[in-house]
């Protein structure tokens, strides 16, 4: 087999990521006790770079290249830049809670890095192998962050729980992945489609593949029945992780459905979606429900999570490029309103004190009003209360399945969604109606103050004006 | 196509069968008087000396990780080298940059300390 040098310029962002990654590794090595700084400056200041590469190289076609193992379209650049926004918040409150605990370490960015580099790489898989390397480059990434705080026993028996399922679930994709290579021959998600269409009949066995599959991504995105690590790993983790875990990583799981579900098994739609309707309406109830019971407030948003992730899944199920955009919408929307949520923990908190609990947003009123605000704006834009933007991103994906002629799932979607609204609006009631126990102080500083307030007003206004980012996820899945 | 997989089936039948008959055979037919002494675990004829459970340096397993990331590299070079001729400059600097990614890892083990055994 001769060798053709690939094109390298589609593929510039994830090469730029992975170098500085370890440039930022030795750079720690050698300058991390004396500047910590510097660390946390590189890692942003790359994936700015990053960011500004991707936005500079967006394809107007879609290119495949490294021998068809990968690809650069509309869907994954969009992904990109906003899964590198999102973890360049997420870094800034992860240095704050970091330097306040001590907890500070030259790998938590490196990780961190490689880990955005595994998503980048598994929102632009054009091949099995591809996406499988990106999905455990990111989880990886991912477990060895939860595990971060040694001393924590939580925080091990989380990473524990977390590796363990992973793993597990990586399994199961795996074996789904080799009885799809066993059926048509191939790697390649377009060729695997191809197969489909000309078949004619479709193979039992397919089937069976596309089973373990779903399995295997729903255990990735958190869906009910696969969702029984996320309370237990949010809650675990240190909350910067928690942070992480729950927002960029989300963005990342939709590219994989994405992938592996239209660009790759388009032939079976109908057995896929009847798979996704039960996981959908499982996950609301389950997220929705069992959060009201939640004492904690990492506990509760891990159930939240849940709950927005079978909403997420209503898009695919309506099966139309519409509904994919209005799934694209809802998982950038939620991303960054889960980023706010987390991020508020983080900016509540102290050396010593978590402020995860629920109680420990009580009366929070009176120490900060602005603050108070904030996570008004950020519960009801979770709830989907007009006009914040997760109202949109629910209306959104309700429009498509209604389209769809599944007006019951989005009766059922609606129904639980108002349970959901219980919880969200007791975070706002503690807030403002109750009494505050004595008071820890707010020891963050202007810079986090300033992030997390351009993270809620951006949730408010893009509530105001959502047509641009709902237009541009439209373009982009072309 | 499945027929190709009927001798293994054949086996796996046979050998659960060998298995469960051999098992229930000997817990049926075999005598069976136990006592304190029995029953008590025991190391070599003896009382057991510690728990089974004990603490062992988490350094093995440190220097194991690191073998074996050593040692695939080398199951990577083999077959590179033999091809070396064929692949060209993109085989030759592809590997190139597979193993700056392992110097970079290497660095981090020597400047972390992890070849150290004190």
């Amino acid at each position: 087999m001769p060798f053709v040098t690939p094109e390298f310029l589609p593929a510039l962002p994830e090469i730029l990521l992975a170098v500085m990654a370890c440039l930022v590794l030795l750079v720690d090595l050698y300058f991390g006790r004396r500047h910590p700084s510097w660390v946390f400056l590189l890692a942003q200041a790359s994936l700015v770079l990053c960011a500004l590469l991707c936005i500079a190289l967006y394809p107007e076609e879609p290119t495949t290249t490294f021998n068809g193992t990968f690809r650069s379209d509309g869907m994954s650049a969009v992904l990109k830049v906003f899964m590198i926004l999102v973890t360049y918040f997420v870094l800034f409150y992860s240095k704050f809670y970091l330097d306040v605990r001590d907890l500070f370490k030259g790998e938590y960015f490196v990780l961190s890095l490689f880990a955005v580099l595994g998503m980048m790489i598994l929102v632009s898989a054009a091949s099995l192998l591809t996406l499988y390397l990106g999905l455990e480059l990111m989880a990886l990434c991912l477990y060895a962050l939860v595990a971060l705080n040694r001393e924590s026993s939580m925080a091990s028996e989380a990473a524990m729980k977390y590796f363990v399922l992973g793993a597990l679930a990586s399994g199961t994709l795996l074996y789904g992945m080799s009885l799809l290579y066993g059926v048509t021959g191939s790697l390649e998600l377009d060729r695997i489609r191809e197969y489909q269409s000309v078949g004619g009949e479709i193979d039992i066995i397919l089937v069976l593949g596309l089973v373990f599959i779903v399995v295997g991504v729903a255990f990735k995105l958190g869906a009910a029945p696969f969702h029984m690590w996320v309370p237990d790993v949010y809650e675990g983790a240190p909350t910067s992780v928690t942070l992480f875990v729950g927002t960029a990583p989300k963005i990342a799981a939709f590219g994989m459905l994405m992938r592996l579900l239209v660009d790759g098994l388009a032939g079976v739609q109908g057995d896929w979606i009847e798979m996704l309707t039960i996981l959908s309406v499982l996950s609301m109830a389950v997220g929705n429900i069992i959060a009201i019971a939640q004492t904690n407030l990492k506990r509760m948003l891990a159930y939240s999570t849940i709950a927005h992730v079978g909403f997420l899944l209503l898009g695919i199920i309506a099966g139309t490029r519409a509904g994919y955009a209005a799934s694209m919408f809802y998982v950038i929307v939620y991303a960054l309103m889960g980023l706010g949520a987390f991020g508020m923990i983080i900016v509540l908190g102290s050396k010593g004190f978590e402020s995860d609990r629920l109680d420990d947003f009580r009366g929070l009123n009176e120490r900060s009003p602005w603050l108070a605000f904030l996570v008004l704006v950020l519960m009801l834009s979770m709830a989907g209360v007009p006009p914040f933007v997760g109202f949109w991103a629910k209306w959104s994906v309700l429009r498509e399945v209604v389209a769809a002629d599944q007006v019951w799932l989005a009766t059922v979607a609606v129904v639980l969604a108002v349970i959901g609204l219980f919880y969200y609006l007791r975070v706002v009631r503690l807030v403002y109606f109750e009494e505050g126990q004595e008071a820890a102080p707010l020891v963050c500083g202007t810079d986090v103050k300033v992030m997390i307030s351009t993270n809620a007003l951006a949730i408010l206004a893009l509530g105001v004006y959502p047509s641009a980012l709902l237009a541009l996820c439209v373009t982009a899945l072309g | 196509m499945l027929q190709n997989y009927l001798p293994i089936l054949v086996f796996i039948v046979i050998a659960l069968g060998m298995g469960t008959v051999m098992i229930l055979a000997g817990s049926i037919i075999g005598p069976r008087r136990p006592d304190a002494e029995k029953l008590s675990p025991y190391e070599c004829g003896f009382e057991a000396f510690e728990d089974s459970r004990m603490k062992f340096d988490v350094r093995y397993y440190l220097v194991a990780i690191l073998f074996i990331i050593f040692d695939l590299e080398i199951a990577f070079l083999f077959p590179w080298a033999v091809v070396l001729d064929e692949i060209g400059t993109f085989g030759f600097l592809a590997m190139m940059a597979f193993l700056a990614v392992l110097v970079i890892g290497f660095i981090y083990e020597w400047k972390k300390g992890a070849l150290e055994w004190e």
